[in-house]
């Protein structure tokens, strides 16, 4: 291991961010471990105690642990921390950490420089509600693991519908985590648009609970589960269609489930003695899935549109104190104020504004705003028809919000810094926050644009190559008309 | 005239040429073998009752003008008058009592034209009672019309608007070989359906490629394979032509009783004789290339390739056949045949020279076809390619009037063609840019700021939670 000494820092407080002062802290109680076994020692720490004389080193070029530092220099940075925009700033990632986020140059010796040239740089970005991981092509059963399984037969044929899900033994204790596939093309065909982390969630199935989504990270692998038993996906929407089960009898089934997992937590041991417990209806799998649910740690994510239900959905987790972030809420801004009383997060897609069901009538291109506006947490989820592959569609969701009324930079939050918190990730992603991971992307312009895209990713510190399976398809087929390769059928 | 005055023999000649005339004109008086079956057969039985909208002379002054013919005018004015196109110039004199709208800082387009929809047969709410796309009975039902399915109170037309569009052709879905009749629907509020369709525009025939028929089908006596699927084609299309020559002998000799007559092979004798020319959902290449080989076999046009994600691949071909690609920004990967789909299809065709066109098939993705057309512009601009926003506009205006054949009506903004426009209160290939005024022949349907013209369906009134919002959809 070599070991790299460096030029003393200035210790002026621009330099070493007295508005960073708690995130450093922070960061250093949370790093200290890492930072032993690497030898580490970084700006934000010597701002808190006196260093030793300024020295600051890090692994170097070995290639152990990490790669060499870099320097994004003479970029606007959109921290959503403390320290809010910097016109023109600069932002040091070593070790795959942000080491420091600046107004003014410091030098670097042996930091990969990156002129910024005055773009855009953000934190990366997160898709909520996605299936990113879990999903290579829709139709093809055995890459679609978002679900139990798949009834193509049932598909609409039109292709705009999604497929009915079989109904399993396991629901709760289906864990998208399972089945993150870190070699899935998806993967850097969102990563290099900008997307660094996903909450991964099973499919809304055609029962209550569909299971315990996941975060994961976009990098190069080989482990992207960052976080297991995130939220535990439940839906209280009927499904419509022949024997379908009703908002009454979808309420009993939670419920029995609910109090049965709250029973079965209490005298777990007496269960498994034969005859020991009451007979539940609930296998014991799931049962057991639901657990932190019920003690009120792991959130239930909860699928519904209709304001009426999602009041009814605020009150029983109330009374029986479950943490709760609802998923879908297309008619969430009716129910703005007490969403936000309670500190209930909403996860939508701002592009539905249709009545698709009886559910939606309300539906309206201004529930973000409103949400926002009202001070419900607010984060995004892709196109809905398509949460995996569309998983880039996330600037344009965020675009559009700002569209209709939006406060920009709330928007850019609702894909970083929002699901960060509602995640449990703030520790270490969703701001540009020394001592958090180095999730960072370098814009051609506007991020939430269009038009626009990413010049330069990292995740966790390392640099992603601007590849996907689509891109090397575009190489191949670039010249395709001057070369005329069909030129051989007519 | 009055032919009382005239002299006898000019009178005469006047009889004779009109009877003449009547004997042309009148299907069946004059009806010989070779001639087009389109003539024939009985005209179609739900005419349009379209009529364009009250409209005042309005004058747009001072915008940045996307004409649709590669064409961006800075500081330009568009005169709209008796419901035309009347004038696309700089200092346009306004005719008095016009509507003078400023332009400055705002951009004018024609209205933009989603060639594959589905509004109206897959309507909002979606439930049971609305799936009314897929005639799913059997693989070939070319005899059913999709304008006999449009509900005119689905609220995605409302939304629509909002998002520029004037014109739409409503598809029959994907689950058969042959689906049907498209209907080519003006954007308007109507409670028929034959009062939004759009006068003059042909019919098209959807046909389905691929997956779907298969996947539909293949339980059910088939098609279970592409094989499958192409033999279906060919076997409908040779029925269409012992149909054709049999009305064409029963018109040449009169002999007997004349046929039976048969609504499917009627269509696809329409399509054999070029009258009615078809939009094929095709995702991959090699379908595409097959797909054209049988249109020539049987001497029907395809129009253009639907979806086709992988038209880069083929570029080449489909500018030679001059057959358009219908392209999604940046759709893939929800099926097998649309895993190559990439973002730059839509540029590297245009590229290539062919006629490249975006579409929605979604009643979410066409309220913003003009940022699927930024998407597509960005991704070509990123590969090199020098893309203009004043080309890049076609792809959702000229184009997808050409593939409809309507282009002589609308799909830019050149003198004499219907008022379609969109005044967008920004670059209308920014994601925070709104149409702020939608004409539809003149008619002022759209205003983003004025209540009273955000319209909703009879399905959204008295409806208390769409009650507090904005109107179609806003």
């Amino acid at each position: 291991m070599k070991i790299i000494a460096l030029s003393p820092l200035p210790s002026s407080p621009a330099s070493c961010g007295r508005p960073n002062f708690l995130g450093a802290k922070k960061w250093v109680a949370r790093t200290s471990r890492a930072m032993t076994a690497v030898g580490l020692m970084l700006c934000g720490s010597s701002a808190l105690a006196q260093p030793p004389a300024g020295v600051v080193a890090y692994v170097g070029n070995t290639g152990i642990p990490g790669p060499a530092p870099v320097l994004i220099q003479n970029a606007k940075i959109y921290t959503l921390g403390s320290q809010g925009t910097l016109a023109n700033g600069e932002l040091l990632i070593m070790s795959g950490k942000i080491a420091r986020v600046d107004i003014n140059s410091l030098p670097m010796p042996g930091a990969k420089i990156i002129d910024a040239k005055g773009k855009p740089v953000t934190p990366g970005l997160m898709v909520s509600n996605s299936e990113l991981g879990a999903i290579e092509i829709d139709l093809v059963g055995e890459t679609n693991d978002s679900g139990p399984g798949q009834d193509l037969s049932a598909f609409d044929a039109d292709g705009t519908d999604s497929p009915t899900l079989k109904e399993t033994i396991a629901s709760a204790a289906f864990d998208v985590s399972d089945a993150i596939n870190p070699n899935s093309t998806l993967i850097a065909v969102a990563r290099i648009r900008g997307v660094t982390r996903s909450l991964t969630a099973p499919a809304i199935g055609s029962g209550v609970f569909s299971g315990h989504a996941a975060v994961i990270d976009l990098g190069l692998g080989p482990n992207l589960v960052e976080k297991t038993r995130v939220g535990m996906v439940a839906n209280l929407e009927p499904a419509g269609g022949p024997g379908a089960p009703s908002r009454p009898l979808i309420w009993a089934q939670f419920r029995e489930m609910m109090d049965d997992a709250r029973e079965y937590q209490a005298q777990r041991a007496a269960y498994h003695r034969p005859g020991g417990a009451r007979d539940q209806r609930s296998s014991r799998i799931d049962l057991d899935a639901l657990a932190d649910v019920v003690e009120g740690r792991e959130p239930l994510l909860v699928y519904v549109n209709r304001v009426s239900t999602i009041r009814q959905v605020l009150a029983y987790c109330r009374a029986n104190k479950i943490k709760l972030v609802i998923l879908g809420g297309s008619e969430a801004w009716m129910a703005a104020s007490d969403l936000a009383a309670a500190h209930v997060p909403v996860v939508i897609d701002t592009e539905l504004n249709l009545p698709n069901t009886f559910s939606d009538i309300g539906a309206t291109l201004k529930n973000a705003a409103r949400l926002d506006a009202a001070g419900v947490l607010v984060a995004f989820q892709p196109q809905s028809n398509g949460l995996a592959h569309y998983a880039r569609t996330i600037t344009q969701i965020a675009g559009n919000a700002v569209a209709n009324g939006m406060k920009w930079d709330h928007a850019l939050a609702a894909i970083t810094r929002n699901p960060a918190e509602i995640w449990g990730l703030a520790d270490s992603y969703g701001t540009l926050e020394p001592g958090k991971d180095a999730d960072v992307v370098i814009w051609d312009g506007d991020p939430l644009e269009v038009t626009s895209a990413p010049t330069a990713v990292f995740i966790k510190g390392q640099q992603m190559p601007m590849t996907s399976r689509q891109t090397a398809l575009r190489e191949r087929y670039r010249d395709a008309a001057q070369q005329n390769p069909s030129a051989g059928y007519h | 005239m009055d032919i009382s005055k005239l002299p006898a023999w000019g009178a005469a000649v006047i009889v004779v040429a009109t009877l003449a005339l009547a004997w042309w004109l009148i299907p069946g008086l004059h009806q010989g073998g070779d001639k087009q079956v389109a003539d024939q057969f009985p005209a179609d039985p739900f005419p349009s009752t379209y009529k364009p909208r009250p409209s005042q002379p309005t004058l747009i002054r001072g915008a940045t003008v996307l004409t649709g013919t590669d064409k961006e005018l800075a500081n330009a004015d568009v005169l709209m008058q008796g419901g035309k196109i009347a004038g696309v110039g700089v200092h346009l004199d306004a005719p008095s009592g016009a509507v003078v709208i400023d332009g400055k800082g705002k951009f004018v387009t024609p209205g933009i034209i989603d060639i594959h929809s589905h509004l109206g047969v897959y309507p909002s709410p979606s439930n049971e009672a609305t799936q009314d796309g897929n005639e799913a009975t059997k693989p070939v039902t070319a005899e059913v019309r999709a304008e006999n399915s449009v509900w005119p109170q689905d609220p995605g037309f409302t939304r629509a608007l909002a998002g520029g569009v004037t014109t739409m052709e409503i598809l029959p879905g994907s689950a058969n070989l042959i689906g049907g009749r498209s209907a080519v629907l003006k954007n308007v509020w109507a409670t028929t359906t034959q009062a939004m369709k759009f006068p003059g525009a042909p019919y098209d025939l959807k046909m389905a490629c691929g997956e779907n028929p298969k996947r539909v089908y293949g339980q059910k006596g088939g098609p279970q394979t592409q094989m499958g699927d192409i033999a279906g084609y060919r076997a409908a299309f040779a029925k269409a032509q012992a149909y054709r020559n049999t009305w064409r002998k029963y018109w040449k000799t009169k002999a007997g009783d004349p046929p039976d007559r048969d609504l499917g092979l009627e269509t696809l004798a329409l399509v054999l004789d070029k009258q009615i020319p078809v939009q094929m959902h095709c995702y991959r290449a090699d379908q595409m290339a097959t797909m054209i080989d049988v249109a020539k076999e049987f001497g029907f046009r395809i129009a253009a390739f639907h979806h086709a994600s992988e038209a880069y691949k083929v570029a080449d071909l489909l500018r030679r056949n001059d057959v358009c690609a219908v392209m999604w920004a940046d759709w893939w990967g929800f099926k097998m045949e649309a895993y190559d789909g990439i973002p730059e299809d839509i540029a590297m065709v245009d590229h290539a020279g062919a006629c490249a066109t975006i579409h929605s098939d979604d009643p979410i993705g066409i309220q913003r076809l003009n940022q699927e057309v930024a998407l597509a512009m960005a991704a070509g601009r990123r590969m090199g390619y020098r893309i203009t926003r004043a080309h890049a506009v076609a792809w959702m205006t000229r184009n997808p009037a050409k593939a409809l054949g309507i282009l002589k009506q609308t799909g830019t903004l050149e003198n004499g063609k219907m008022a379609d426009v969109v005044v967008w209160d920004g670059d209308p290939f920014s994601v925070y840019s709104h149409a702020q005024k939608v004409f539809v022949d003149g008619a002022l349907l759209y205003d983003r700021d004025n209540p009273e013209l955000s319209p909703r369906s009879d399905f959204e009134l008295g409806q208390e939670s769409n009650g507090h919002t904005g109107g179609a959809g806003q």
